[in-house]
């Protein structure tokens, strides 16, 4: 089946199969290896991209049902080689050790953020903790991920410059 | 982790669903956020042959309030039933509960008549529904429109009283504005599934209590909720729990364990839904 | 060459003035990349044409293979080929490696990466498919016909012992070695026999999985037209790998390059030798195609190695102020169906710990090792130590009751005095340095611990049922592995020490070539700041190579807390080798004496002479024109050190965890955790931080979540992640860390490792605060993990009367009724249920 996505931007297509998970229509088919893989029951989150501007576990929806929707993944993230402000907080705040569940906590904490804001709820360490739930970390005991998400939820960010990434997001 | 092969119908309408449903019968099954079949079938512990996908179908999403009653679109993610201010005025039990299952990102898939038609006794909402008395919707293209009570609608281990052409459309519940209520959920991590679960609802003397994980249903605590409206005391009504349920044994609990802290949680929702 | 005594001739070393680098918070040049997606694992390696292989694995614990039909799976579409143990024998010139055989007489089944005949654990690997996409090998595994004939399990470890079911019928027994540190048992027997007071613990370290995020993956792919090959390998080992592979495969050691890319964590669980590795290896050099492979999960859970594993006995026999006379431990370990890499010696890492950190004259240790059918156990965060360490704290608690002081009192009664450093052991074994009473205190002090008792015995006195419980643990570890000889000496197939080259480019850019292999702990951001520090120039002019044989072919990898305190110090010695060097050339330039030049912020100056200078970057420059250099000195500015340590280092630390414990369900709120973690001198506190963070909360989860559940049939129970409980943010405490810092005297940096340091401490201080907050209901032990189902059993048994008041009879690993079976793992008699 052909299905349609617009990911960080840019409009991709690809045949799939039906049973084609999302995470690996973009991991394997359009080479955006940022998102990981890193279990086989929805709980570890490290899929997590931006669906139609929700969270959601890349593992756990199906190409076809993402046909004609935008994707955001962690390659679009940061901007004109600039990191997005939660990729700042994270890497000021030592909110990464191995890396390999970070793509899919920036994406969480990202709309964890936007989504509080939107409602109006309260962003506290408590409330980050649970908001985080549906992302496991095994290196950083998460209390410096929580500190990275709290101090780009109140703007307590540096402004980037001096970080080298590379332009432009490859999608 | 990867499913067995299978062929998917995107259906533009209820009407397309039912006709792909009754075309393939058992070989069939519906696909809405996918976050109780999916797992499943990623496990390879169901391979259905063809996937009906109702996803996209927005007549089905939505809270609106009919009189006493609240309808909520089958499509509803649990985000959303959430957020309903309809039911966070009208049915704050409801919408607190679909802030409970799984994490954000699960919410933001998963939907509520999905939840409900999966029929793991272990899910959450299932209970709440059944703690609300309420009653679901199914169409099909032969029989049209049926309404099932909620008492009636858990049939067996992931059985439901759906037949294999039907898909549910509504989950309709009354409107219990400024009704006690609690729910109590006990796990080890707050990502997982309710070791035991307890909703309770109280109004104007009537109430109703529903369990999660205490049995192969999802279960109505019925000898509960009579004493307790009958005037026991919230710890006095709890040992009726496990009246009519087959609380089972697993790694986190033992059958008597289990018992206990269901009498524990009744306890402290009734405290929490009375008081 | 070591150097202990801090340079005069600079003052860039850890004592002088510097750079100012060292010891701050420099944020890691590793983020960058990893944080937009452009870390590479293996996994995410584009190797156009590269079969995909999966394997088939046995559904049995133990069963014997009766015959494999494969004609089905390789007639499937995408399918290149299906191969059985049979076919691929011609791959092996050795079994696979077992690199520490702890004494002469231990038993080793030959382990070969597809079982022949017979299968020993479920996930035991029978037949390999290589197919054109990852989706097309799954499919076909399902179609191999496996005829099996089961056998019964053995998952119990007093069950294995007795030989009731051998499980490798050529070794006649599933007994692996029996191990003794043989100190003097006459002294041991006295201490006991004079005792005023003796405690007894029996203690089950359950079986845990390492559960790093990031499974594992390989990625073989053979040079074109009969060059090498090059192995892609989410691991630890790369130079460990390297050599192994050689010896297995008999393919050429210079035809082999190992390439560790991105790996997201370890744990230990990657250090090691594995079947997928070899596997990949050997088909793609015999069929001179990449061959690669993606572990799922679920098999992550059986094909990985498993931490932990065995039952504890410790006796301490005390005098009549609770003063420790001695110490004795049996161990009975669980080493799985076979023996891994390092498998038989995890549980004598921690053999010299046991007496923990106080001042014990007699010490006795054996540990028997057994097969079971099971996967087999080898390295996990601390190997060996956080046994330990939880044995002996737990023990202290007993003894604390038994003598009736607090536990904090009978811990400052028996701790090494500050001053008794260096500190030779009972063991023979010295202990560089530390302070255990000044981590204390500053632990206790946090924790406001006073306060604590005082608010304990207020919610007792009014019958709360919700109990406070405050315990603690006081810790060292045993890091740096580690100085060759003493691994020598204990049979370790290899050696400790660990290679650093440093060269200035003729532009001043430095290069550091380490041996070590990162994956999380900062390495590159790390090596680059002690270099800075050393050598005067910023660490954005430092770049750091690592993690592949072609370009740092010497090493000893990551593993054991060792990269900082063996590897950061090789390079802090090369970088002095390089001054050194640099200083001829600048002497013999300046027309000075080498004597008179001193070196500074990166020049060179010559005392009494403030005209003449000159920076090491031009004498980079120098080095390579080669134009006027001294005679006896090469060209280019580059020194390597392979430094082998001369002692093992000591971090040591207290911790501190208050909870509270809901006495109607059994659940566990914790409220506080303290942490005294002191690894010396710290390059990046921040760093440093993330690690014991880390550590810490996996040492808590083995405390309250974690367990590797078996049933009767050998099947693991929790394979998922969602079954086996790795905590995530809401399950787990903000923790403070307070500040120690205590030089090691043995390296230049004065510094300790710190990798493992917070597991080291943390499981026991847990469940010494479940078994404090119990203890007025008559609990005195508790299992890990402390689920809520186990503490309420626990609190049901000891109000049924059951828990034992006296602390000298046995305390039991559980208080389950229906389990009388000594087992490391828990054996519901039940089936699980519906509905979960």
């Amino acid at each position: 089946m052909r299905v349609t996505v617009t990911v960080n931007g840019s409009a991709r297509s690809a045949e799939v199969e039906p049973r084609t998970l999302l995470v690996h229509l973009l991991r394997e088919t359009l080479g955006l290896t940022g998102t990981n893989v890193g279990c086989d029951t929805t709980s570890c989150g490290a899929c997590t991209v931006h669906l139609d501007g929700r969270s959601v576990k890349s593992c756990t929806v199906l190409a076809v049902q993402a046909d004609g929707s935008e994707i955001t993944t962690i390659e679009g993230m940061a901007t004109d080689g600039v990191l997005h402000p939660m990729q700042q907080a994270f890497m000021e705040n030592h909110g990464l050790q191995c890396g390999y569940c970070t793509p899919g906590m920036v994406m969480a904490s990202t709309a964890l953020i936007a989504e509080a804001q939107a409602d109006g709820t309260t962003i506290d360490e408590q409330s980050i903790r649970e908001g985080l739930e549906g992302n496991l970390c095994r290196c950083t005991g998460y209390q410096n991920i929580v500190a990275s998400v709290l101090a780009c939820a109140r703007g307590e960010v540096g402004d980037g410059t001096g970080v080298q990434v590379r332009a432009g997001a490859t999608a | 982790m990867i499913p067995a092969p299978f062929d998917y119908v995107r259906a533009g309408s209820a009407d397309e669903a039912l006709a792909a449903l009754a075309e393939h019968g058992d070989e069939a099954k519906l696909l809405a956020g996918g976050h109780s079949l999916l797992p499943l079938m990623k496990l390879r512990l169901a391979s259905p042959s063809v996937l009906v996908d109702v996803g996209r179908l927005s007549d089905l999403t939505g809270v609106r309030q009919d009189g006493d009653t609240v309808v909520i679109g089958a499509l509803t993610t649990h985000h959303d039933v959430e957020r309903s201010d309809v039911l966070r005025t009208q049915v704050p039990l409801l919408a607190h509960v679909a802030g409970q299952v799984g994490d954000p990102q699960v919410r933001h898939r998963g939907t509520i008549g999905g939840s409900i038609a999966h029929a793991d006794p272990a899910s959450d909402l299932p209970a709440a529904v059944l703690a609300l008395g309420g009653s679901f919707t199914a169409i099909s293209a032969a029989r049209g429109s049926r309404t099932i009570e909620a008492a009636d609608f858990f049939t067996g281990f992931l059985e439901s009283a759906l037949e294999p052409d039907e898909l549910l459309t509504e989950i309709r519940v009354p409107a219990v504005p400024g009704a006690g209520w609690s729910f109590q959920k006990f796990n080890r991590r707050a990502l997982d599934w309710a070791i035991v679960g307890v909703a309770a609802v109280s109004r104007n003397g009537s109430s109703g209590v529903g369990l999660v994980n205490m049995g192969p249903t999802p279960l109505l605590a019925a000898g509960v909720a009579s004493a307790w409206s009958g005037g026991a005391s919230p710890a006095e009504a709890a040992e009726h729990v496990a009246e009519g349920a087959d609380p089972g044994a697993d790694m986190n609990a033992t059958v008597e364990y289990r018992t206990h802290l269901a009498k524990v949680l009744t306890r402290r929702a009734l405290e929490e839904a009375g008081g | 060459m070591t150097t202990t005594e801090p340079r005069t001739d600079t003052d860039t070393g850890p004592n002088g003035d510097g750079a100012g680098v060292i010891g701050s918070r420099l944020l890691r040049r590793e983020d960058p990349a990893l944080l937009t997606g452009e870390g590479r694992y293996t996994d995410d390696l584009q190797i156009p044409g590269a079969l995909h292989m999966a394997l088939v694995r046995s559904p049995y614990a133990h069963a014997r293979i009766t015959s494999i039909d494969t004609s089905e799976a390789a007639a499937a579409p995408g399918v290149r080929a299906v191969y059985t143990a049979a076919d691929l024998d011609d791959l092996w010139a050795n079994p696979m490696p077992c690199a520490w055989p702890v004494t002469d007489d231990m038993k080793n089944p030959a382990h070969y990466p597809l079982a022949q005949d017979k299968v020993a654990y479920v996930g035991d690997a029978v037949a390999l498919v290589l197919a054109e996409s990852n989706v097309a090998a799954r499919d076909a595994v399902e179609l191999v016909d496996v005829d099996y004939e089961p056998l019964p399990a053995v998952i119990d470890l007093e069950d294995a012992l007795s030989d009731r079911v051998v499980i490798h019928e050529d070794l006649g027994t599933n007994t692996s070695y029996t191990w003794d540190l043989d100190l003097d048992e006459d002294a041991v027997q006295a201490a006991f026999d004079g005792a005023a007071h003796t405690v007894t613990g029996r203690f089950v370290q359950q079986r845990l999985l390492p559960m790093a995020m990031e499974p594992r993956a390989v990625a073989c792919v053979p040079a074109p037209f009969g060059g090498g090959v090059t192995l892609y390998s989410a691991t630890q080992v790369p130079h460990i790998l390297k050599v192994m592979a050689a010896v297995t495969t008999g393919i050429s050691e210079a035809d082999i390059r190992v390439v560790a890319p991105s790996v997201g964590g370890g744990f230990g669980s990657k250090l090691n030798v594995y079947a997928e590795e070899l596997l990949a290896l050997g088909l793609a050099d015999k069929l001179k195609v990449p061959v690669r492979w993606a572990e799922e999960r679920g098999e992550n859970a059986q094909a990985t190695i498993h931490g932990r594993g065995q039952i504890q006995e410790i006796d301490i026999a005390a005098d009549a102020d609770g003063k420790v006379t001695g110490v004795r431990v049996r161990l009975l370990a669980d080493m799985g169906a076979y023996l891994q890499l390092v498998t038989p010696g995890i549980p004598l890492l921690g053999a010299f710990l046991y007496c923990g950190v106080y001042d014990v004259p007699a010490f006795s240790f054996t540990c028997t090792s057994v097969f079971t059918t099971m996967t087999p156990t080898d390295a996990y965060r601390g190997a060996g130590r956080p046994e330990a360490t939880y044995a002996i704290e737990r023990g202290m608690d007993l003894l604390a009751k038994e003598v009736g002081v607090d536990p904090a009192e009978i811990r400052r009664r028996n701790y090494i005095t500050k001053d008794q450093f260096p500190y030779t052991a009972v063991t023979g074994l010295e202990y560089d340095s530390g302070d255990h009473a000044g981590a204390a205190t500053i632990a206790l002090d946090l924790a406001k611990y006073d306060e604590l008792r005082t608010e304990q015995k207020r919610r007792r006195d009014a019958g709360e049922t919700k109990h406070l419980g405050i315990g603690m643990s006081s810790y060292f570890e045993m890091c740096g592995l580690a100085p060759s000889r003493v691994l020598a000496s204990l049979k370790y197939s290899a050696g400790g020490w660990e290679s650093a080259t440093v060269r200035m480019l003729p532009t001043g850019k430095v290069e550091v070539v380490s041996g070590a292999t990162p994956h999380g702990q900062g390495h590159e951001t790390c090596w680059s700041m002690i270099v800075a520090e050393r050598l005067g120039v910023s660490p954005d002019d430092v770049e750091v190579l690592h993690s592949d044989t072609a370009i740092s072919p010497h090493g000893m990898d990551t593993y054991g807390s060792r990269s900082l305190p063996v590897g950061g110090v090789a390079i802090a010695m090369a970088c002095d080798r390089v001054i050194d060097k640099a200083k001829q050339i600048a002497a013999h330039q300046l027309e000075a004496s080498a004597d008179d030049l001193q070196f500074s912020g990166g020049v060179f100056t010559v005392a009494g002479s403030p005209d003449k200078e000159m920076p090491l970057a031009a004498v980079a420059f120098e080095a390579f024109t080669a134009h006027d250099l001294p005679d006896d000195t090469e060209p280019s500015l580059e020194a390597r050190v392979t430094y082998d340590p001369p002692n093992f280092s000591w971090p040591f630390g207290t911790h501190v965890c208050v909870l509270e414990v809901d006495e109607e369900t059994g659940q566990i709120d914790v409220l506080d955790y303290v942490a005294v973690d002191d690894c010396g001198t710290q390059i990046n506190p921040m760093i440093v931080e993330g690690q014991v963070h880390g550590g810490i909360i996996q040492g808590l989860a083995q405390a309250l979540f974690e367990e590797a559940v078996f049933d009767a049939d050998g099947n693991p129970q929790a394979a998922s992640l969602a079954e086996y409980l790795v905590p995530a943010a809401s399950d787990v405490p903000t923790l403070r860390l307070g500040h120690s810092v205590t030089p090691s005297p043995t390296n230049p940096l004065g510094v300790k490792g710190v990798g493992e340091a917070g597991t080291i401490g943390a499981a026991s201080t847990v469940i010494n605060a479940v078994v404090d907050a119990l203890s007025h209901l008559g609990v005195t032990e508790m299992r890990m993990p402390a689920s809520p189902l186990h503490v309420w059993q626990a609190i049901q048994a000891a109000k049924d009367g059951g828990g034992s008041d006296s602390v000298t009879a046995s305390a039991s690993d559980t208080v389950s009724a229906d389990r009388d079976t000594q087992s490391d793992t828990l054996s519901p008699q039940t089936q699980p249920g519906g509905g979960s």
